[in-house]
């Protein structure tokens, strides 16, 4: 510690290169911060107390392959099976087609499977006796102004209705509020349609469902019920792949990005530029202190505590902007939800991103730091001094 | 008279590719406790090599060098730091401080090494600096200092711990004359009232005379020894 203000003053030598390279170690850890906050969200996605007891059936195929509704009375007989329900993606947008809905036309019971999606009775009476009735996540409704009783156009980017207009009309019956924080940002945004009058109304469907979700009695006989569930489609022309909702989602998103992928590729692309700005940064200040470096040699600094205090530097640069850059992704997280009303619900930076971002600053710390310490602990003083 | 600097047949020898150098042929000399030595000569005669050698920046090619009845010549590097923390000062021409830090945190370097705490320090480097008449100065950063000021500020840093051996390199070598003479008088001061021994290469006669003994150094060679 009593060399920090030795440390700090060489750091901030060149205050103009060392404030620019820190502006490049901010923005870096602030996209760091940011992007491990879509990963986590991704990551996290379908991981809820209420989620663990769920399992959600699809075609094995792929997702966009329909399965028969039949298979919901056969599903239901399976033992362990509390309650199974089903739903079809509508694909709904309002006004504009990047005004992108997350719709899904519902069995009736399928408010019963997900109990963090709160309604209130009369509503949800309303909703059932309205054959074009939708329930409305909270943040859906408040977006688009929408309050109950309104009626509201839709367009499906799908499905259209028998006359082939893709033009739908529904009656807003309700309003979801969530009871899940950490799914609220799902739910909110979520528009609940009868699939009676979705199967009725295009040509395309047909008496299928997109999926099933069901609900099992005992999380630990989880694994047994998805294989029951997979038995009964085996050998058939509409075989099933059964998961964890967990699991489900992340397979969901696998097809649709490698979010994972995605984001390591970018902050190592990031990352890497960063050690190169930053290790030139480092090597530039430590050749230009050759001279002061072999005087705290000559007073008697020992080579090794020479080659710490060129690390100390380095990784302290890297620290200050780490941090710096984290600190500000923490206020940003939340604006970037709340401006994508909703439907980008980023999770907040946690500790497992703050002890990560604190491993790469020291890592990078450390290896920007490595050369130029090393040139400094091998300096000869005569021949240092000699140069001036 | 005690001697401090017991210098026995050293020779130093530069490599310069594949051609050999030897900047200093078997010098012997012996610096007494509390004497202020002066080292001239021609530029590339050996002084500086001959300082460094003494202020233990450098081994030698050949023979001994005993510096207050210990050995330096073998000692390996990190003893090498150790012994120049608690008994060198050094002085170079120019000033060589840090650039970044005020006149009392350049002071307070050396004191870095000990386990000193950091009041301790700071009244230390005080009192170094109310010596070289300094002690206003302590805020200020070198930039923001003279010539003289700066040399005085590394008189102080090289006074600060207290070493027995003081080496000069040319200590006057980029002041004008009056911040010259000030800078050797404060040396005579510390030489005579501190009993620091002091061995300084200057290329100035003047500089010179503030010595009580001159020694020339001509083509790695001790020439000429004078006594003032």
């Amino acid at each position: 510690m009593k060399y920090l203000h030795l440390i700090w003053a060489s750091l901030f030598r060149r205050k103009t290169r060392t404030i620019l390279t820190l502006v490049s170690i901010v923005a870096a850890f602030l996209l760091f911060g940011l992007l491990d906050a879509v990963r986590t969200s991704f990551a996290e996605a379908g991981q809820s107390a209420n989620g663990a007891q769920r399992l959600q059936t699809g075609s094995r195929l792929s997702f966009i392959q329909l399965l028969p509704q039949s298979l919901q009375a056969r599903i239901a007989q399976v033992p362990g099976v509390k309650i199974v329900t089903y739903a079809n993606w509508f694909g709904g947008a309002y006004q504009d087609p990047h005004n992108q809905v997350f719709s899904f036309a519902v069995a009736p019971n399928y408010l019963d499977v997900y109990p963090e999606m709160a309604v209130s009775e009369a509503e949800r009476k309303t909703f059932d006796a309205t054959r074009t009735g939708a329930l409305v996540g909270e943040g859906l409704a408040e977006r688009f102004h929408w309050k109950v009783g309104d009626r509201i156009p839709m367009q499906s980017t799908i499905f259209p209705d028998r006359s082939g207009s893709k033009n739908w009309t529904f009656d807003v019956s309700g309003i979801i509020h969530s009871t899940d924080k950490k799914a609220s940002g799902f739910f909110d945004q979520l528009m609940l349609l009868h699939w009676t009058y979705f199967d009725e109304t295009t040509p395309y469907n047909r008496g299928q469902v997109g999926w099933y979700v069901t609900r099992v009695s005992d999380v630990n006989q989880a694994d047994r019920v998805a294989k029951a569930i997979d038995a009964l489609s085996a050998n058939s022309d509409h075989e099933t792949r059964t998961l964890t909702e967990q699991a489900a989602t992340a397979a969901w998103m696998k097809q649709l990005a490698d979010i994972g992928l995605i984001v390591s590729s970018i902050m190592g692309a990031v990352f890497f530029t960063l050690m190169l700005l930053a290790g030139n940064t480092m090597m530039q200040a430590v050749r230009e202190r050759t001279g002061e470096l072999a005087v705290l040699k000559t007073i008697g600094f020992s080579s090794t505590s020479v080659l710490a205090m060129v690390l100390a530097e380095s990784v302290l640069l890297l620290v200050l902007g780490g941090v710096l850059g984290i600190a500000l992704a923490e206020p940003l997280i939340p604006l970037i939800s709340h401006a994508s009303r909703g439907m980008l619900a980023l999770a907040p930076v946690g500790a497992g991103s703050w002890a990560l971002g604190g491993a790469l600053m020291l890592g990078i710390g450390v290896l920007v730091g490595a050369l130029p310490a090393w040139s400094a602990m091998r300096l000869n003083i005569v021949d240092a001094l000699a140069r001036r | 008279m005690t001697q401090l600097i017991e210098i026995r047949d050293v020779s130093k020898i530069y490599e310069r590719g594949k051609q050999k150098v030897e900047v200093l042929h078997h010098v012997h000399l012996d610096v007494a406790q509390g004497q202020f030595l002066a080292l001239m000569g021609p530029s590339g005669s050996g002084k500086t090599t001959l300082l460094n050698l003494i202020g233990g920046l450098d081994s030698p090619s050949g023979g001994s060098i005993s510096v207050g009845g210990q050995r330096i010549d073998n000692l390996g590097a990190g003893a090498l730091a150790k012994w120049r923390a608690s008994q060198v000062g050094f002085v170079f021409q120019f000033y060589n401080l840090m650039p970044m830090l005020s006149a009392q945190r350049n002071v307070e370097l050396p004191l870095l090494l000990t386990k000193l705490s950091s009041a301790e320090r700071r009244k230390r480097a005080g009192i170094a600096l109310e010596l070289v008449g300094l002690a206003d100065r302590a805020s200020h950063k070198p930039g923001e200092l003279s010539g003289g000021q700066q040399q005085r500020v590394s008189i102080a840093r090289a006074i600060v711990s207290d070493p027995t051996l003081l080496v000069c390199d040319e200590p006057t070598g980029d002041l004008d004359r009056q911040s010259a003479q000030d800078v050797l008088a404060l040396l005579r001061a510390l030489n005579r009232d501190h009993g620091k021994t002091i061995v300084m290469v200057t290329h100035d006669p003047k500089a010179a005379e503030y010595a009580n003994h001159t020694l020339h150094l001509d083509k790695g060679t001790l020439v000429e020894q004078a006594t003032a």
